[in-house]
């Protein structure tokens, strides 16, 4: 290939500079398959150019960790010889571009990753943030991912136990859509991704390769312009019932040996998966395109090279298997074909109608991507909140049935009831009330899960923003008695390019990575999605937690549904009224204004130790954590999981609004047996822990303080009336 | 009583329901694949939930042309027990063994929610051990929709062959039909989900009895 042009250079999202190191590797021009090959492997979604020296900060190992970022999945180690497989992927740009088939195509891409290393996945969550509820297309995007999550998370049969469903106009030009899949393997039958074994067979299995998603990787690593809903051929279609064929037939040949290394056709597909595999095992591979099964006639190496066609895996196979596994892919209805063979050259041979198309070295293809210290500008202090300005608004009342009825708080019932939750017949906690829990299937154990991320604290300071989504995660965790184990990410991000974007990734993830060490809670996998931004309008910035915990025996779980009339409130930790950045000042007020409340990482491992022990001396009943809406919507989410009111104690001298909904982190809210409450207070005090009687659950209504009270009804109405009513139906039930 | 389970490509509830019996019959069920011609000498076939097929041309009706279909055939002529829960009751009705059809919920949506039922006949096989009151189980499906024509709903109701009837109905089921016997009585269809409610930790207990009532009658 001659010097290419600018205009072939930007198709391929590879800058001049990149080029050159190109053919400085190569010794010479690539020829076109080749370039795509290194526009795919090197785009930012493929190679964390951006943020690869920043991810280096998080800590990555504790002595339950089996395997950290850098496979396809995290994996730790649950007890009883088993293991927890998971982690969390954007599916950001497909998803806006077209709802349903992008949703759906990260719920399968995200399962891939979780079977291919062995596991059976057991549930699957989503963090969903749209753009302003009063745009018509928001109602459009909410309506078709809801759908397209739905669709194939059903058919697969994997019961979808939570996430998170939240608003703002910064995604009105790009949604987010995070999907988290956790599986549960053996832990002596977890597979890898390394190739090795000269001579042996390399095998391609599930659904045949079209034209559909060719450069979906580069596609997901660049700004939307207003023209951009032309990009709809590179989202590709979805199809669960293979993709459960091939979680069945992969699960069924990795009860036998034989598997040498195995990895998911993910984004920038046959390229990603062979380079990779070869580059962990320090091998090389030769492939033979004429053997790949197509869907259409007459494709170029080039596009099979970057087919992103959904529902295929590539394996290597121990030489003379090949006959066992096609028997039982065939049994399942799905192809498999012998591709190429492990080599030990270092090189990635692609033969195509017989000639070489494609002769590159594998590591400098995969792992010499370049690697960028972007300029970053540190984010300027948040302003705090001008002390002369009072909150005044309405009465606690109207506020607090405001803020359950606001777009963030809203009861999500309209989406979960969409999705099959309990398929499986595993799911102890459905979605709801708090982190989910499913049992791990067969024992007593059960694995606890939840999404958090604020975007509005990490707007207004990053780096808390970060500490804040790790601490909530765990917090969410404790409060059902688990034990937290770690976290897989989604960092999803502006245009990395411009100073202050990169600016709020360093902080976040220093924040994050920070939290992560304090509470011994590491991060094990995750991904990031830089360029969402339209037209130089960049997304809040979203560092988006998954985290799992262990319950040890499910009859030790609390949760919010078990709270019931007679119970006293104790709320844990402290309150100074924290009203900065909160979401009363948003939604009651219309102020998005004032630093996060601080998040003293100390205190939230010193209260989280305090809960979690209660719980364990059974002296809990439910306990939830605060959070958004701080105080009164926690009290109004336990009476409405509870079905019973409750009165909150009058408090002297304190400013109401704050501390009815003052967002203060490290706090938590119990219901605790009558005899339970002196011995939880005294352990309270000996542990330094602050905690106090603040009222008791009963009646009908819901009492703050000395505000009217308001009725179990009314807090509900409000609750779930909400999203029904965007989405132009009436409340269910 | 011996029990079989059938899987179907697609099928994601085999496990569920095989658990379940297991669980309420207190003993080993047998595994049956779809492309198997004859069946295990059992008591009861279960058909499962799930998307057999992909729920592609039409819920059930590739799964209700699977070989195995016409050994459950001539098990249900013998006059043996045949349960099928969701994907299940789509596949007879598909198959011909029960009448009527399941079509798109009324919303259009997928719903998954614990339901109240009454047990519209409690002198059957499958509910003679259930109480007088209403039940709680879960539904979850997208195509529940209960549709008969006049004839075959009054030829339904005049020979008690209605079993459950949604008491909040959440699909539009005609004459909010949640569940049907065939003919004999030794057929029945349901789409709510009687072995996601045999656990306490799951909620409800509530599915038992349609297990216990099988057992009683084997």
């Amino acid at each position: 290939m001659s010097a290419p042009s600018d205009e072939l250079l930007a198709h391929h999202k590879l800058d001049r500079a990149e080029y050159a190191r190109i053919e400085e590797i190569l010794g010479r021009p690539p020829n076109l398959v080749e370039l795509g090959i290194f526009s795919v492997m090197w785009s930012e979604h493929c190679s964390y150019k951006s943020s690869k020296i920043h991810l280096k900060k998080f800590p990555t190992s504790a002595p339950w960790v089996v395997c950290g970022p850098g496979e396809n999945a995290g994996v730790v180690d649950i007890g009883d010889g088993l293991v927890a497989v998971f982690k969390m992927e954007s599916h950001n740009h497909p998803s806006f571009i077209e709802p349903y088939q992008g949703a759906a195509t990260g719920v399968g891409g995200i399962l891939r990753d979780v079977f291919t290393m062995g596991a059976r996945p057991v549930a699957l969550l989503d963090a969903l943030r749209f753009g302003d509820p009063a745009q018509p297309r928001t109602r459009h995007l909410l309506g078709g991912v809801v759908a397209g999550i739905a669709g194939y998370g059903n058919c697969v049969g994997v019961p979808t136990v939570g996430g998170e469903c939240t608003f703002h106009r910064a995604y009105d030009g790009n949604i987010l859509v995070n999907v988290m899949c956790v599986g549960v393997a053996r832990a002596d039958r977890v597979f890898y991704a390394r190739a090795a074994g000269i001579g042996n067979p390399v095998v391609y299995v599930g659904a045949k390769t079209g034209r559909d998603g060719i450069h979906g990787a580069t596609m997901a690593s660049a700004e939307f312009s207003a023209a951009d809903t032309s990009l709809r051929p590179t989202v590709q279609v979805g199809d669960p019932f293979t993709e459960k064929l091939l979680i069945e037939a992969c699960l069924e040949l990795m009860e036998r040996d034989g598997i040498v290394a195995i990895q998911d056709m993910g984004a920038a597909g046959l390229t990603s998966s062979s380079f990779e595999m070869a580059d962990r095992g320090g091998t090389g591979i030769e492939l033979d395109l004429d053997a790949v099964p197509l869907r259409e006639a007459g494709m170029t190496a080039y596009e099979i090279m970057l087919s992103e066609s959904q529902e295929r895996m590539l394996l290597v196979l121990e030489a003379g298997r090949e006959a066992e596994a096609a028997a039982i892919f065939a049994r399942w209805g799905l192809d498999l074909a012998v591709v190429g063979r492990v080599t030990d050259t270092g090189r990635m041979v692609i033969r195509h109608g017989g000639r070489v198309v494609a002769d590159l070295p594998v590591a400098p293809v995969s792992g010499a991507s370049p690697v960028y210290d972007r300029p970053a500008t540190p984010p300027a202090a948040p302003r705090p909140l001008d002390p002369a300005f009072l909150p005044t608004g309405d009465d606690a009342r109207n506020s607090l049935l405001r803020l359950l009825g606001s777009p963030d708080l809203a009861s999500k019932r309209w989406i979960f009831e969409q999705y099959d939750w309990l398929v499986g017949a595993d799911t102890i906690v459905p979605p709801g009330l708090g982190a989910a829990v499913v049992r791990v299937h067969g024992t007593n154990r059960a694995l606890a899960l939840t999404t958090d991320c604020t975007p509005r604290y990490c707007a207004a300071d990053p780096r808390e923003g970060g500490r804040q989504a790790v601490a909530e995660a765990w917090r969410n965790l404790v409060a059902v008695g688990a034990r937290p184990l770690a976290i897989t990410d989604c960092l999803n991000f502006g245009n990395p390019e411009r100073p202050p974007v990169m600016g709020q990734i360093v902080a976040c993830i220093e924040g994050m990575a920070e939290a992560c060490r304090a509470l011994d809670f590491p991060v094990v996998s995750g991904n990031v999605s830089l360029y969402n931004e339209t037209e130089g309008r960049a997304i809040l910035p979203t560092p988006q937690v998954g985290a799992l915990g262990l319950v040890e025996d499910v009859d030790r779980l609390v949760r919010l549904d078990a709270a019931r009339e007679g119970d006293l409130l104790v709320l844990v930790g402290e309150c100074t009224g924290w009203l900065g950045a909160s979401l009363f000042l948003r939604e009651i007020l219309g102020r998005e204004e004032g630093a996060p409340p601080p998040v003293d990482l100390a205190v939230e491992r010193r209260n989280g130790t305090f809960v979690a022990a209660q719980i364990a001396a059974g002296r809990v009943r439910a306990c939830q954590d605060l959070s958004d809406g701080g105080l009164a919507v926690a009290v109004a989410e336990l009476c409405l999981a509870a079905g019973t009111g409750a009165t909150l104690l009058p408090v002297a001298a304190q400013d109401p609004t704050g501390w009815l909904f003052g967002e203060d982190q490290a706090r938590y809210l119990l219901a605790v047996e009558p005899a339970g409450l002196a011995p939880l207070l005294e352990a309270a005090t000996a542990a330094g822990v602050p905690a106090a009687e603040i009222g008791g659950l009963g009646g009908d209504a819901l009492t703050l303080g000395r505000c009217p009270p308001i009725s179990l009804a009314a807090l509900r109405a409000a609750s779930e009336g909400w999203l029904p009513s965007l989405m132009g139906e009436r409340a269910a039930g | 009583m011996r029990a079989a389970v059938i899987t179907f490509p697609g099928s994601n509830c085999d496990r569920d329901l095989a658990v379940a019996l297991e669980t309420c019959l207190g003993q080993k069920v047998a595994r049956v694949w779809h492309a198997d011609r004859e069946l295990p000498p059992v008591d009861l076939v279960g058909l499962p939930g799930g998307f057999s097929f992909g729920d592609y041309l039409r819920c059930g009706a590739i799964a209700a042309r699977a070989p195995i279909m016409a050994a459950v055939r001539r098990h249900a002529e013998r006059g043996g027990y045949v349960l099928g829960i969701c994907n299940g009751f789509q596949i007879l009705t598909e198959a011909g063994l029960l009448p009527g059809a399941l079509v798109r919920n009324a919303g259009l949506r997928f719903v998954c929610r614990t339901v109240r039922l009454a047990v519209a006949n409690r002198n059957t096989p499958f509910t003679s051990a259930f109480g007088a009151g209403p039940v709680a189980i879960p539904v979850a499906h997208h195509d529940g929709n209960y549709v008969i024509d006049r004839e075959g709903l009054a030829r339904l109701e005049g020979e008690g062959r209605i079993a459950f009837r949604y008491l909040d109905n959440p699909n539009g089921s005609v004459a909010d039909i949640a569940g049907v016997l065939g003919p004999r009585g030794n057929v029945l269809g349901l789409m709510p989900h009687p072995e996601r409610a045999v656990d306490p930790l799951l909620g409800s207990e509530d599915g038992r009895p349609l297990f216990a009532s099988l057992l009683a009658a084997a």
